[in-house]
């Protein structure tokens, strides 16, 4: 309790202490201020610009930025497809995966898996139905999948830039320039930080190299098969850019991954440092820096909330074990509590509040099974990602989720104020609302939708879609563990945080499809409208704030935002949650688990 | 005409249940998403009971729960229609009460419509229908007046009262600003010529018959807004209860045990859920804010004018009539060394005996106030009465040889010098100050002695300073516009407590002001009446004109008073707060409402599957159908419960946002969270109790 306790403070004072340099550096950097890293990467800038032709001062219309984020976002699939396909044909391959001479126990790169994988990474959800240290080879960790983890980030910067700029600008045809953003944003922000992240990573252990796999003698004689590559190169920018893809199958629970209790805290403070500096970056850029703040503040609550629940779930244990005689408290030396499918380096604490962040956040990377969490405290990652990820959220995404979530409640109680509902001196009005309502009903629908379908479709059985049978035949668990798996599955999905539950075999042309279509629509049905709302908002008057204003700063409008997410995911996922982590978790207490 | 109606009224309580029925109909039901999905549940479940009824051969306890569902899904329906229908019907009879009085008029066309004014004119008798405009027309004494217009040629008193319900005539002239007339009023008086300006269809009474009647209305922008967001809530709960289905056969078949939710539990649920309160009552709340405007005798155009007047700004008031009382008012006897203040009084008001202006019957009350100084019985013989002139400016009486006068001090001065008289240089000084200060100075004298001054003042209407504070509080900016020197103006403006004031105003002047307050991202409202108002009237957010204007300036406002009383203006702006207020209250309230409904159906729904889930049951409902039903029930009253919130606005209180949030937040947010529990837990005993469920 005491260690969870001191560690959460310690790191919320830490993430506290980043967000106003790294957000003021950003609203210099993509409002074209010079930064202190100009002199060294101006030029690497202005190489990018002359090389692929982009005029750096023109700007453009929100239409002509989302086609632009499309184009590349596609030809970032067609590029990620190809060499996953072709891997077998390319460099940095010492395993042979995909050619004859692949070690036994390889999977395949099948093409509906290569599609779900690419599309996976263009849209920064890093779900993986493959396993990287037996599927794909060096050459596709670096080229397809760290690369697709900078841009998507950057796109996602660049995204929340758009919305940014929608409120700071007044009468404005324009929102900026997606190459030259997405440019600044890999340049000057992903590139130096992911750098750094990297070398502080392998100083505790995190392995880069090349080599094949090793292979150990064990003390008890079996063979063991210690995979190798350039882990620190994609693990920091897997934190930096909330993308959460492992370079091993275990993800963030790995020792070459995630060796130490520091590298868990920088790993944990790397996937909120971006999300948390766009909220001061949009104070800063539409004149009011505790505009920010209160957004902050909604976020900073909803978190240490979710991590309290999570924790004390977790501490709690499984009462079944306490009345066997297992002591659930914490005692020196004796972690307590429930520590199936948790690391013993990273402990109770540790573990929650990684489990709560990567899900608040759009990461995704994990360093316990969530599968083994205990009802409850599975279920908070679960609503995590169900309110949209927008405690943080992912970079850029979590923003503009979070301003969504704040348009519709001004919207709802700015008219209480008895005046058309404004935000930042911006009205609220038709077009934005309709566009907020397609963007939440779009992911609601990709969550329940795919669940309810993969709840009863039947396939043949050994067929080309779903080769064990009924879509529920992949789920390793029964009763509301089961159900929970694939909510989890499809809302991860949705919400492009790409953690999994476990517990489900996803790699199926059935799942590979349908979770490539949730990850499609969480991206771009859910971020596409948030585009035009930037791009209304830019074209709007700025209206004089005064006392008859609705205050958008103070404490009550931050418990107004809380109530509004709370309010509207609790009443599109409640009769789900029941009948996932609500009814095992009562099972649980009469007796029954699963 | 537009007379205030009890909610209560007969007549208005049967049109709108007949008119509820009526508005079943699905074509037109259709515009209200949210209505719509109930009246297809309700639909739905009938038909399954029909079938049922069919193919079942005895009456079960599972159709007996279907019947009471749909029957209360189809109230949630009448219910919702109902309250659009009470708002409607105010207006409906009001409209049908303006229609008599535009029976076929008989109008006296001007045949050579003015080509040559001198030659002779011929008067031929056309209807009323047949005129256009342009043409000329005749209205003697007795002849209704056949289409708006302005006067040309002559003055008449006029009734008005068809319009504004105002019985006292008024008087319409050629020139000026009281040149409009307005078809169906009556001549009283005297002969009018007039130009028509408006075609048959298109006159005031036609618009005005269409708006209270609600033939024009268009949803407002903020209500489209609304709506979205509560359709695309619809939409959310749609899919959240579709999915239930699967969902359920999943954990049927993983626990071996349980059944699927019914359909009429399902539609029960999703009724329960989709925002049925707000959308029930959301036009009414529209209807009834137009309705309130037209009860202070006001004419919105559109209902979003109504909804721009709670999003104004800045509020520009003239002076004269809105700000003061139309005249300057006595408030002080100031004598000068060596007179009592009584004496000074006593003289003051026998110099202003004869003075008929409102300026010289005000020193005779402030002497009546003051010093009981009654009216004297004084014959007229011993008095001869010296009126005001413009040449000696000053006026007075002279009495048993004494020569009283009053007047502008310079005037006083110099009468009381040339008669010999010494004049205090204190005087001058004090006259100078209250000049000064923006009042008018009046000296008083008893032949060669010049005995005080009287200090003429502006006076601010009474509570106004109140109600312009209130507006500060609540954001809104008070702008005086005047005539006055900048120095009247400030000191007017400080008492009455103003934010800022444009003095020496030209029309022009509150244009430019009107495009600068807009530049800087403010909306501003204002009052006008003369042509030379008219494009400010255009320019500003809300405009409201005085029905005694011009044609001109009630065109190009959006808003027409029929008491000419531009104060109205600030109650347009409450009015306008008060309905967008009452839309977010029940907004915010019916999306709260849900949480509650989840913990008494959802339990009660998957309790065949999930026994363990009755710990959700927090309000320990009997059994699942009457679960079921106290939802759908409370869900359908809640409606019933708010029509006349609805329609009467909620309490609107002056404060700032920030407070006015935190009251209504705490009120309707956790007000409309809590309220339903123990609303259900009171109907499940009460459904217990009648052996209902």
């Amino acid at each position: 309790m005491t260690h969870f306790l001191l560690l959460t403070a310690i790191y919320f004072v830490v993430l506290l202490g980043i967000t106003k340099p790294l957000g003021s550096y950003m609203a210099r950097l993509f409002s074209g201020q010079r930064t202190f890293l100009h002199p060294l990467l101006r030029p690497v800038e202005r190489g990018v610009y002359r090389l692929t032709g982009v005029e750096e001062h023109a700007e453009q219309r929100w239409t002509e930025y989302t086609l632009a984020l499309l184009a590349f976002s596609a030809a970032g699939f067609v590029c990620a497809f190809a060499i996953q396909l072709l891997q077998g044909h390319l460099p940095w391959n010492p395993m042979g995966f995909g050619t004859a001479h692949k070690p036994a126990g390889a999977i395949p790169v099948t093409p509906d898996l290569a599609f779900n994988s690419a599309i996976s990474f263009v849209t920064n959800t890093n779900w993986q139905a493959y396993s990287g240290e037996n599927t794909v080879s060096y050459f596709t960790q670096m080229t397809a999948f760290t690369v697709q983890n900078f841009v998507s980030a950057a796109s996602g910067v660049a995204m929340a830039m758009v919305l940014i700029r929608g409120f700071a600008r007044r009468e404005s045809k324009t929102v900026g320039n997606f190459w030259v953003d997405l440019t600044r944003a890999t340049v000057y922000l992903l590139l130096p930080l992911a750098f750094f992240a990297a070398l502080l990573l392998a100083s505790q252990g995190v392995i880069q190299n090349l080599r094949p796999s090793v292979v150990a003698r064990t003390l008890e004689g079996s063979i063991q098969i210690i995979p190798q590559g350039p882990v620190a190169s994609q693990e920091a920018i897997k934190m930096l850019g909330t993308n959460g893809g492992g370079f091993f199958n275990a993800n963030s629970a790995h020792p070459f991954e995630n060796p130490t209790p520091l590298s868990n805290f920088v790993e944990m403070l790397l996937i909120f440092s971006i999300p948390a500096g766009l909220t001061y970056t949009f104070g800063r850029d539409v004149g009011d820096t505790r505009q920010g703040w209160a957004l902050f503040a909604a976020m900073s609550i909803l978190f240490l909330v979710g991590a309290g629940v999570l924790f004390h779930y977790e501490q709690r244990g499984n009462p079944l074990l306490t009345q066997l005689g297992l002591q659930a408290r914490a005692a020196p030396g004796q972690p307590g509590g429930n520590m199936e499918g948790k690391e013993t380096r990273f402990g109770i604490a540790d573990s929650a509040l990684f489990a709560t962040i990567t899900t608040d956040a759009s990461c995704g990377a994990v360093n316990a099974a969530h599968d083994s969490l205990t009802p409850l405290g599975g279920l908070v990652p679960l609503v995590n990602m169900e309110l949209g990820e927008v405690v943080f959220g992912g970079v850029g995404a979590g923003l503009l989720g979070m301003l969504l979530f704040a348009i519709l409640a001004v919207f709802i109680a700015g008219l209480m104020v008895g005046r058309t509902p404004e935000y930042l001196g911006k009205k609220i009005e038709r077009r934005e609302v309709q566009l907020a309502m397609i963007a939440l009903i779009a992911t609601a629908a990709s969550m329940l939708v795919f669940t309810a379908v993969a709840s009863v479709a039947q396939f043949r059985q050994g067929g080309y879609w779903n080769p064990p049978g009924a879509a529920t035949a992949n789920l390793t668990n029964g009763g509301p563990h089961g159900f929970t798996e694939l909510l989890y599955a499809y809302s991860s999905t949705s919400e492009n945080n790409g953690s999994a539950f476990a517990g489900l075999n996803a790699d199926t042309p059935y799942y590979n499809f349908t979770t490539a279509g949730a990850m499609l629509i969480g991206r771009f049905a859910f971020l596409i409208p948030l585009l035009a709302v930037g791009g209304s908002l830019a074209s709007k008057k700025r209206l004089a704030i005064t006392s008859g204003t609705l205050p958008t700063s103070g404490p009550l409008f931050v418990g107004l935002l809380i109530g509004t997410i709370l309010l509207v995911g609790a009443l599109t996922f409640f009769p789900a949650l029941s009948l996932g982590p609500v009814a095992e978790h009562y099972l649980m207490q009469a007796g029954h688990v699963f | 005409m537009l007379r205030r109606r009890s909610l209560a009224d007969r007549e208005l309580l049967v049109r709108a249940l007949t008119d509820s029925w009526r508005k079943l109909n699905p074509v037109t039901l259709a515009r209200n998403p949210v209505i719509f999905v109930v009246e297809l549940g309700a639909t739905l479940t009938t038909a399954i009971l029909l079938h049922d009824l069919y193919s079942r051969p005895a009456w079960t306890q599972a159709m007996s729960f279907e019947a009471q569902v749909a029957l209360w899904l189809w109230f949630t329906v009448l219910f919702a229609n109902f309250a659009e229908a009470m708002a409607e019907a105010r207006g409906k009879a009001q409209a049908e009460s303006l229609r008599k009085s535009q029976s076929e008029i008989v109008a006296k066309r001007i045949a050579t419509s003015g080509r040559m004014p001198s030659a002779p004119r011929k008067v031929e008798l056309v209807s009323a229908s047949s005129l256009r405009a342009g043409d000329l027309v005749v209205c003697a004494a007795g002849d209704v007046i056949p289409g708006d217009g302005d006067v040309v040629e002559g003055i008449a008193t006029v009734d008005e009262s068809m319009i504004t319900g105002e019985s006292a005539p008024v008087i319409r002239e050629s020139g000026g600003d009281r040149s409009a007339v307005t078809g169906g009023t009556r001549v009283l008086s005297d002969e009018i010529t007039i130009r028509i300006l408006s075609n048959p269809g298109e006159t005031f009474l036609d618009r005005m018959i269409a708006l209270v009647e609600g033939a024009q209305r268009q949803k407002t922008p903020n209500e489209i807004a609304l709506n979205m967001l509560i359709a695309g809530l619809t939409l959310i709960f749609l899919l959240a209860v579709a999915t239930l289905p699967p969902f359920a056969i999943y954990s049927r078949r993983a626990m071996g045990a349980g059944l699927t939710p019914s359909v009429p539990v399902l539609i029960s649920l999703l009724v329960c859920l989709i925002p049925t309160t707000i959308g029930g009552l959301l036009s009414a709340i529209g209807i009834a804010g137009m309705d309130r405007v037209m009860q202070h005798n006001v004419l919105a155009t559109s209902g979003k004018a109504v909804e721009a007047a709670g999003d104004v700004d800045t509020l520009l008031l003239d002076k004269t009539g809105t700000i003061t009382l139309g005249n300057r008012q006595a408030v002080e006897f100031i004598p000068v060394r060596g007179v009592s203040e009584a004496m000074l009084a006593d003289t003051a008001q026998l110099a202003s005996m004869a003075d008929e202006t409102p300026e010289g019957r005000s020193i005779l009350m402030l002497a009546k106030a003051r010093y009981g100084l009654r009216g004297r019985e004084v014959s007229e013989a011993e008095m001869e009465f010296i009126p005001f002139s413009a040449y000696t400016r000053m006026s007075g009486v002279n009495l048993e040889g004494r020569q009283l006068r009053k007047g502008a001090t310079d005037a006083v001065v110099e009468f009381v010098r040339r008669h010999g008289g010494s004049v205090d240089d204190e005087l001058l000084e004090r006259s100078r100050q209250i000049a000064s200060q923006g009042g008018t100075p009046l000296a008083v004298c008893d032949g060669t002695r010049l005995l005080g001054l009287i200090h003429l003042k502006d006076i601010v209407k009474g509570g106004l300073r109140d109600r312009i504070s209130k507006l500060r509080a609540m954001g809104v900016r008070s702008v005086m516009i005047t005539g006055d020197n900048p120095l009247t103006a400030a000191a007017i403006a400080r008492e009455a407590g103003l934010d800022d004031f444009l003095a020496q105003a030209t029309p022009k002047d509150k244009l430019d002001y009107i495009r600068k307050e807009q530049a800087a991202g403010r909306l501003v409202a204002m009052a006008g009446d003369g042509t030379n108002d008219a494009p400010a009237l255009a320019q500003a957010d809300v405009g409201l004109a005085m029905n005694t204007g011009t044609m001109a300036a009630k065109e190009a406002g959006n808003m027409v008073d029929l008491d000419s009383n531009p104060t109205k203006l600030l109650e347009v702006v409450e009015i306008g707060k008060q309905l967008l207020i009452t839309r977010g209250a029940l907004t915010t309230f019916s999306i709260a409402n849900d949480v509650a409904k989840y913990f008494a159906i959802l339990p009660a729904m998957f309790a065949p599957i999930y026994p363990a889930l009755a710990h959700l049951n927090i309000m320990r409902l009997h059994d699942p159908r009457s679960a079921v039903l106290a939802a759908v029930i409370f869900n359908a009253l809640i409606i019933v419960a708010l029509i006349p919130l609805a329609l009467r606005g909620v309490r609107y209180r002056a404060t700032g946002a920030a407070s006015l949030l935190r009251r209504n937040l705490l009120f309707y947010g956790v007000g409309g969270l809590i309220a339903p529990f123990p609303g259900i837990w009171a109907l499940d005993l009460l459904l217990r109790w009648l052996h209902w469920a």
